[in-house]
């Protein structure tokens, strides 16, 4: 349960304390609020003591009458406006002054209440006041935890960043030291230590390059119709002499045309993910198939593989920002954490899927599908 | 003759792990040396450092506490040091002299990562003397 505060602000005493009866115990509660709203009334019976009290004990929300003994009503109405406080705002206010109350509904007032009202209209205006006020509170809630995941998002790409950074330098210093008195393996060692860490720096930088692409906007957006089977080629000939070295044969299946209206740049991003990390997550001698085929409304891409397989307790983190399984299994195995993350939003503004399903030690299996035109945004 | 000291050192980063191992035995340490929380806890059956650097980010965000908390469980003696990039990168600090840092992170001492080898070397020597005071 939570209490929202009511200011009275009204120089006929009946107004106020008939105010006070009919919210005293009235409450507000509706299926989709996660709380029930009830009321605390405070009076003033002038201008100046409302202001008083806005001062020193903010209320949510201001039921106010125009025509007071002192100040008027709209100036009080400036003040919060000046002051930007966070208080609504409701005029009481007779018929005949409804020009006014329009007029200072455009200065800032949420509602006004047209005197003389029974408790139903009072009770009805204060509902809605609270499902406004319930509705902002989410917003707020929703914002922060925006800015939450943007900090979280910095602070592990600091993290990510530094890592090599730190590893590099501490090498460095061995060096300059001669840690490793005379034996020139040693050094040998760190070198490569380094050439490794420099290159899982400059993936992670050319991911975050794609990453900004996918979040940043559709600026550079190029849809048009173009065949899948072609970019998966492309894909598999960037990726050949990589697989070369680990010994995988890779595989392509399907029909020779597979046409879906896409930006190139973007789907060429999800096959070069997709495919490498069937490399590289596969043991020795491996293979990799890619198929790509039609099924209705959808083209699917499934890349399957015969590697390390994902244990079920991590299927739902892999597409996550800068998620990298370890274990044992993946110790040698250098990446950003990003790649699968960016297919994820790529799929995603496609009103596409993308679903995993592996087995540890037997393998992985890929299925993405994109709806054939229309791309969603 | 006194035998060498034992010092436990896990961190998920083969870089780091390698140039603390080797920063520690030129302090004339004996090293053992763990990539993991799960590799950690499965030496610390068999053998007993005399003391631990423990890193805190490794299979998950805390692995570093959970570990510290296993290893007081078993040798509430030996010391433990947790090391940690994470203060500088998020803004968030552990400060061990508070006292209620103090009940739940069991670890001796926080150090930031970059530290000077010379001020490792300290403060290795005064958790060892405490331990055997």
């Amino acid at each position: 349960m939570s209490t929202l505060k009511i200011l009275v602000i009204d120089d006929e005493p009946g107004i106020r304390s008939g105010i006070s009866r009919i919210l005293r115990n009235f409450r507000v509660d509706y299926p989709f609020m996660e709380e029930a709203f009830d009321f605390v009334v405070q009076e003033a019976s002038t201008g100046e003591a409302g202001i008083e009290l806005i001062e020193t004990d903010k209320p949510d929300i201001l039921l106010l009458d125009n025509k007071l003994p002192g100040i008027q009503g709209v100036e009080v109405l400036e003040y919060i406006r000046k002051k930007q406080m966070n208080i609504i705002v409701v005029m009481i206010t007779s018929y005949a002054s409804l020009e006014l109350a329009v007029k200072a509904t455009s200065d800032g007032a949420y509602d006004f209440i047209p005197k003389p009202f029974t408790p139903q209209e009072l009770k009805s205006s204060i509902e809605n006041i609270t499902k406004r006020v319930f509705l902002k509170k989410m917003t707020n809630k929703l914002q922060e935890t925006g800015k939450q995941i943007r900090f979280q998002f910095l602070s592990v790409l600091s993290h990510e960043l530094k890592a090599p950074l730190n590893s590099i330098e501490g090498y460095l210093q061995m060096i300059r030291e001669r840690q490793a008195g005379p034996q020139l393996e040693s050094y040998d060692y760190m070198v490569d230590r380094m050439l490794e860490r420099i290159k899982g720096m400059r993936t992670l930088i050319l991911d975050l390059l794609d990453l900004t692409k996918v979040t940043s906007g559709k600026g550079t957006r190029d849809i048009r119709e173009i065949n899948l089977v072609d970019i998966a080629h492309t894909a598999i000939d960037t990726m050949r002499p990589y697989s070369i070295q680990k010994d995988i044969k890779l595989n392509l299946h399907g029909n020779d045309v597979v046409k879906v209206m896409a930006d190139n740049e973007e789907m060429e991003i999800i096959f070069n993910n997709l495919i490498s990390n069937a490399i590289k997550y596969n043991r020795e001698g491996g293979t990799v198939d890619c198929t790509i085929s039609e099924d209705g409304s959808c083209v699917e891409i499934l890349v399957e593989d015969t590697g390390i397989g994902i244990n079920p307790e991590d299927l739902n983190k892999i597409f996550d920002d800068f998620v990298r399984i370890k274990s044992e299994k993946t110790r040698n195995i250098t990446g950003s954490g990003l790649g699968l993350a960016i297919v994820k939003k790529l799929i995603d503004t496609y009103k596409g899927t993308i679903e995993v399903t592996s087995q540890p030690d037997i393998g992985s299996k890929f299925k993405v599908k994109l709806p054939i035109d229309k791309p969603c945004s | 003759m006194t035998t060498k000291k034992t010092i436990l050192i896990v961190d998920d980063d083969q870089d780091y792990l390698y140039q603390l191992k080797a920063r520690v035995e030129s302090f004339g340490f004996q090293t053992l040396l763990a990539e993991s929380q799960k590799e950690a806890e499965e030496l610390i059956l068999k053998t007993k450092p005399d003391l631990a650097i423990l890193d805190l980010m490794m299979e998950n965000e805390d692995s570093g506490f959970i570990l510290c908390y296993k290893m007081k469980k078993k040798y509430p003696e030996v010391p433990i040091i947790i090391a940690t990039g994470v203060a500088a990168e998020t803004g968030i600090s552990f400060d061990i002299n508070d006292e209620n840092n103090r009940k739940w992170i069991k670890a001796d001492l926080f150090l930031e990562k970059g530290i000077r080898k010379e001020k490792l070397k300290e403060e290795i020597d005064n958790l060892l003397i405490k331990m055997n005071s």
